[in-house]
């Protein structure tokens, strides 16, 4: 029983690694924390809907579609909006984004409405057992993706050009403009590989519960957790974050049911800010 | 402005003058308007005290208006009168703003923005589960009174009004008090504030509780007045987000700023709500956008004295 609450945890600290990781990039390399980014989950998950609602395409092989359009729908933002106020206050930045998720998410309302969308495949994995535990394959696939698409985040960031750049924007904008890093490109370019994680790691979230608007509040909830607990702005972090945050929810549903496991997060989350804000692994550097 | 003083007591007097006018010739709508207005003015200038005066991005309204909200409401359930049931609620709001504001404070900028955040889903959260005491999501009905509609009207108007006064008048006391300096030092160098021998710690408490107060008391009569409060409705996010474009639009850390924001808003506010319902959300999603982006000192901000009006 033991086994299988840590299970469950740990599958979902998957997918919260990935949502949280694009999240922890924006906050650490822009200095904005992007209150839309559980509304870009969800529009991720709705895109992976329709495609196989209307196209009868699996979310899996749906997965680079749907990343590369919630990634555009990012840097579209970033270009028409939030770059006009870099180095603005936190205030206005965090109304900023406030505003763009009220609009986001008026307009998912609009097309879908307030019910709970499903996606079952025809074919599923179903459950393997070993040794008593129950392995939810479907579950386990899901979260490799989320874990194998946060790994390629991480690859891109430190062997990639476009990835050093982003990094040197981080450390030092004006340095980075002194060595020729076009700060501007960074920025969107940042914004949309954030989008892009946000919009994959909802449509792999479509495979295992279901969608509706509702549910975006709880996202960007979990992705604050995440980066406080594994520390702003690394991916390590963000993943490290992410299987403990997974675990503790997994433990407290089990214990305390599963109603109060959202309560234990968030206290553990202003817990953690009052004693630990630069998070548990507590390096202000980027990996 | 020349003088002030007695541009802020003509206003006032105005002021004055325009709500003994809805009280007398008003109908119930009108009435209802006013005690929106007045709600807003007070929310936005309670908040106006952590966020404009001493420059802490609090997303916790909602948090102690919710809590509020609940004290005043389950106290007049137990058969509480009813100012004694807002006054507690403002207590309330008060001592627990003392209790979380230990621990938040000691945050700032973005860490200290989402920690206010954390407070109002911990709060909805826990009124949503603690079913014993708060009925859960099912809410709470408060007694209905023995009142004509047009008067219960003109009770909660007269009841937020005062408060909205109260907040007002509570601002301008700590804009020209020690309190009103050290929360301007803090805004804008904390730490140079705190070497200087500034109690840093202590005057953005002091600051936090009254604010809360102010709007634990707003959530109270807010309850009061529509007889049913449930845990979506006292701690909607959006409670915490409209004090803040209100006082955006008027120019924060000023005690005119909040006023004028808030009744240029809620202008906005019913001209969007009376014409595009379905989107109204999004229609208010980017005038909050418009308003950051280009207004983020305010309207007035530039005009209005950092201190008065």
């Amino acid at each position: 029983m033991i086994a299988q609450v840590l299970l469950n945890g740990l599958l979902l600290g998957g997918l919260y690694a990935c949502i949280a990781a694009g999240f922890s990039l924006l906050w650490g390399v822009m200095n904005v924390i992007n209150l839309l980014h559980g509304t870009l989950v969800v529009l991720g998950g709705y895109l992976a809907w329709m495609a196989f609602h209307f196209l009868g395409v699996h979310p899996l092989v749906a997965l680079p579609a749907v990343a590369f359009l919630v990634g555009m729908f990012g840097a579209s933002l970033q270009v028409a909006v939030l770059g006009w106020v870099v180095g603005a206050p936190v205030l206005v930045t965090l109304v900023i984004t406030f505003g763009l998720d009220l609009i986001t998410r008026n307009g998912l309302l609009l097309g879908f409405g307030a019910d709970f969308r499903t996606i079952r495949p025809s074919w599923t994995l179903g459950t393997a057992e070993v040794g008593g535990l129950k392995i939810p394959l479907d579950r386990t696939i899901a979260a490799s993706a989320a874990l194998a698409m946060t790994l390629a985040l991480y690859l891109l960031l430190r062997r990639s050009w476009l990835g050093r750049a982003i990094i040197a924007v981080r450390m030092d904008r004006d340095a980075a403009a002194l060595m020729g890093v076009r700060v501007r490109h960074a920025f969107v370019a940042a914004f949309a590989l954030s989008a892009a994680l946000a919009g994959a790691a909802g449509a792999l979230l479509g495979l295992v519960f279901p969608i509706s608007p509702l549910q975006s509040d709880g996202y960007l909830g979990t992705a604050f957790t995440v980066c406080v607990l594994g520390g702003l702005g690394s991916v390590v972090g963000a993943v490290v974050g992410g299987v403990v945050l997974g675990l503790a929810e997994s433990i407290a549903g089990f214990m305390l049911g599963a109603e109060n496991a959202s309560i234990v997060s968030f206290v553990l989350l202003i817990l953690l800010l009052a004693m630990r804000p630069e998070g548990l692994l507590g390096r202000k550097g980027y990996a | 402005m020349r003088q002030p003083w007695a541009v802020g007591f003509a206003a006032g007097a105005a002021a004055l003058g325009a709500a003994l006018a809805l009280l007398y010739w008003g109908g119930t709508y009108e009435l209802r308007l006013g005690t929106i207005l007045a709600m807003y003015i007070a929310l936005a200038s309670g908040w106006n005290l952590i966020g404009g005066m001493a420059g802490y991005p609090s997303f916790a309204t909602a948090a102690f208006f919710g809590l509020g909200a609940y004290a005043g409401a389950l106290t007049q359930v137990k058969g509480v009168p009813m100012v004694f049931a807002w006054t507690f609620a403002a207590v309330v709001a008060g001592t627990v703003a003392l209790a979380i504001g230990w621990i938040v404070l000691r945050l700032r900028g973005h860490y200290f923005a989402i920690a206010s955040f954390a407070v109002v889903i911990v709060l909805r959260e826990i009124a949503t589960n603690w079913t014993d005491l708060t009925g859960g999501g099912m809410g709470v009905s408060l007694p209905m009174l023995q009142l004509s509609m047009l008067a219960q009207a003109r009770l909660f108007f007269s009841a937020q009004a005062v408060l909205a006064a109260l907040a007002v008048a509570i601002c301008l006391f700590v804009a020209y008090s020690k309190l009103g300096f050290a929360l301007g030092c803090i805004r804008q160098n904390e730490s140079a504030a705190g070497m200087l021998g500034l109690d840093a710690r202590r005057a953005k408490t002091a600051a936090f509780c009254i604010s809360s107060a102010i709007m634990g008391a707003a959530g109270a009569i807010y309850a009061s007045s529509i007889f049913y409060i449930d845990p979506s409705d006292v701690f909607d996010i959006l409670l915490s987000i409209k004090p803040i474009i209100m006082t955006m639009l008027g120019g924060g850390g000023t005690v005119a700023g909040p006023i004028l924001g808030a009744a240029l808003f809620m202008i906005l506010e019913q001209t969007v709500w009376a014409n595009f319902l379905s989107v109204h959300a999004a229609i208010l999603g980017a005038l909050v956008v418009v308003i950051a982006m280009f207004l983020p000192r305010g309207l007035f901000g530039r005009r209005l004295r950092p201190r008065l009006a």
